[in-house]
């Protein structure tokens, strides 16, 4: 530090003044209180459910036409998803899928007719290897602590990288403006806008509020959820006791939503 | 330099002002996808990258294709390249602008373009795509402009540029291997998810960058009275034709594996481009056109009377280019997200908004590539001998 010369003092100490004032006018205009309780706000509630990876089985017998329409209606409702009726702009976070489409790999031509066009409820498997965390280039989409794979749609691109690294067909693209599309809006819940990725975020609103997601709450039993990583889950005592499938389980995603047929 | 681009005969002032025509109507039109979105597109949920992103990829091989000629001229010093090494690096500089641009519009947010910069990302291929691109973009200009100037002032090219030569070099697959990993890397994209990748695209872009610099090569002679040399052109077009063929087996290794295999999910891309998929077939005309063209291309480069005459070399390095093109810059995109992850197959095609801005696009780059071109070729048609003292002007004049 010997060799620090006048110019340089002067420097650092004009550099040290102006950060000082700054930060100190700053709680002149903000005030402590006002501080803390911005604070508080990105604070969990204490009523937050917590889990190490969170996952969700869909029992595929139970479903119903009506659970299914429920399912989507309540997820879409809550989270402004606009309901656009061309398939080419289509937005869509959880829906009706045959089984032979969500699970082509299994489709065989001596299945039961039953059974290949059975409906199977789709979503993002919120997988424990997401490959669309792995090409995003901004981080807009990342994976939680809890195994809650989120889409930041302030921070998206719109480059649509995920949706070609995603092999479940999980992600739509606001191709326009969505507001048009949504007729009942969802105060508590952001819109999008133009040119950004979303996808279904397992309720992570609601669950950080103490509440299952919503698609759960309203299936009647069809679909649960839990801490997979808690042997005394239910969702673990399920898949102990059930034999479950996993969409595209070969690709190494490893999804977090099981399947019980 | 840059002033040697400003002095023209009306047909160069037309020519630019037909470029700055197409491109202020792409402009306009980009307004109107900036304002709605890009629902203006073809694009759709299930194919979620069209004509722009293939536009990218095949011009990242255009870009690094320069390397066809500066890598015979610098490392092992083939002299006949000497003319036109500038004329290499002067097409990877629009060629990368190009691809940029086509990023750009392809974009949902271009406004947060630099969040890429604001959030790096190493586990994305797109984080190092921008590090190569633009590495790229420096090198080829700073190196085809230093050594333009020496040969300008008639001096011999400073040493310090040199190094910047031989990483150039190195630099230029690694643009193309990066954008294939863009690809090969994503499970579930069948069509793509191939090792063979990264040295198809390295191949079919050394087939392509070649063609067009023989097609140019024989525009500036036409033009200007710089003449790049018959023997220069006459090697292009033998390095075209080896990695036109190189490319072709490479597709056929393609579809053996996923037909000797048997495993349908390899196969279903393959038969929806050449033969339509559940009677969907947008694609099979641009396919067969591309074999067609890749037939014809084939034949010619590869005959020698037919590639040392330069009427059918033209058209051979023409369809070469045009095939590559296609492949590229439509139907490996598109042809990847179909069928989709539900095996349902949803097409694409094209709008005419897109294609307006597509072209473009294409005239930026090709306004760039003439103003470079037109300096380059000033400089030689005034030194008259190139640096091994032969003629580098017509005789005729």
């Amino acid at each position: 530090m010997s060799n620090i010369n006048r110019r340089e003092f002067l420097k650092i100490l004009g550099i040290g003044a102006f950060i000082g004032l700054g930060g100190w006018s700053l709680f002149e205009v903000v005030g402590r209180g006002e501080i803390e309780a911005f604070v508080e706000r990105y604070r969990k509630a204490p009523e937050a459910l917590h889990a190490k990876r969170w996952a969700m089985v869909i029992d595929l017998k139970k479903l119903n036409p009506k659970i299914i329409n429920d399912c989507t209606e309540a997820c879409h409702r809550i989270h402004n998803v606009p309901k656009i009726l061309n398939p080419k702009e289509e937005i869509k976070w959880i829906w009706e899928e045959k089984f032979k489409n969500a699970f082509p790999e299994l489709k065989d031509e001596y299945m039961a007719p039953e059974i290949k066009n059975m409906s199977v409820l789709v979503l993002c498997n919120h997988c424990e290897n997401p490959p669309c965390v792995r090409v995003c280039p901004t981080k807009a989409t990342f994976k939680r602590k809890d195994g809650i794979v989120m889409m930041d749609m302030h921070r998206c691109i719109g480059c649509r990288f995920c949706m070609a690294g995603c092999p479940y067909g999980a992600r739509s693209f606001n191709w326009r403006d969505p507001r048009q599309y949504v007729k009942n809006e969802n105060p508590e819940f952001p819109f999008r806008m133009k040119g950004v990725v979303e996808k279904c975020t397992f309720c992570y609103e609601r669950i950080d509020r103490g509440l299952p997601p919503a698609c759960v709450e309203v299936s009647n039993g069809a679909i649960i959820y839990g801490d997979i990583a808690d042997p005394n889950s239910e969702v673990r005592k399920v898949l102990s006791s059930n034999f479950a499938i996993r969409r595209k389980a070969k690709l190494g995603t490893k999804p977090s939503v099981y399947y019980l047929i | 330099m840059l002033e040697l681009a400003l002095k023209g005969s009306p047909r160069y002032w037309g020519w630019l002002f037909f470029l700055a025509i197409l491109i202020g109507a792409a402009f306009i039109t980009y307004l109107y996808q900036f304002q709605i979105g890009l629902g203006i597109t073809g694009m759709s949920r299930d194919v979620s990258w069209g004509l722009y992103i293939g536009q990218f990829t095949f011009l990242v091989g255009v870009a690094a294709s320069a390397v066809t000629i500066v890598l015979p001229y610098y490392l092992h010093n083939y002299k006949k390249y000497g003319r036109i090494a500038v004329l290499g690096e002067f097409l990877a500089v629009p060629s990368i602008l190009m691809c940029m641009l086509f990023i750009f519009v392809d974009l949902g947010q271009p406004m947060r373009v630099l969040n890429v910069l604001l959030h790096p990302t190493p586990n994305s291929i797109m984080f190092y795509d921008m590090i190569v691109l633009s590495g790229y973009l420096i090198l080829n200009l700073l190196c085809g402009w230093v050594i333009l100037m020496a040969e300008k002032k008639g001096a011999p090219p400073p040493k310090w540029i040199k190094p910047f030569l031989y990483i150039a070099i190195c630099w230029a697959p690694s643009i193309h291997i990066v954008t294939a990993f863009l690809y090969q890397g994503l499970p579930g994209r069948d069509y793509w998810m191939t090792a063979i990748m990264a040295a198809k695209f390295l191949s079919s872009a050394f087939a392509s960058g070649p063609s067009l610099l023989v097609i140019l090569c024989m525009i500036v002679r036409k033009f200007t009275n710089f003449d790049p040399g018959k023997e220069a052109i006459q090697t292009l077009a033998k390095t075209a034709a080896y990695f036109l063929l190189v490319t072709i087996a490479f597709y056929l290794f393609e579809v053996f594996t996923a037909f000797y295999s048997g495993i349908t999910s390899h196969q279903y891309s393959i038969i929806y481009l050449f033969k339509g998929l559940e009677g969907y077939s947008k694609l099979v005309p641009v396919m067969s056109i591309c074999v067609l063209l890749a037939a014809i291309g084939l034949i010619i480069l590869i005959t020698p009377p037919l590639r040392k005459w330069e009427v059918t070399l033209a058209i051979g390095a023409a369809s070469t280019f045009l095939c590559m093109w296609l492949e590229k810059g439509i139907t490996l995109v598109v042809g990847g997200f179909i069928p989709n992850p539900f095996e349902r197959v949803f097409e694409y095609w094209p709008t005419l908004p897109e294609a307006i801005i597509t072209i473009g696009v294409w005239a930026v780059g090709f306004f760039v590539l003439t103003l470079l071109y037109k300096i380059a070729s000033t400089v030689k048609e005034k030194a008259v001998f190139d640096k091994y003292g032969e003629k580098q002007i017509k005789v005729s004049v």
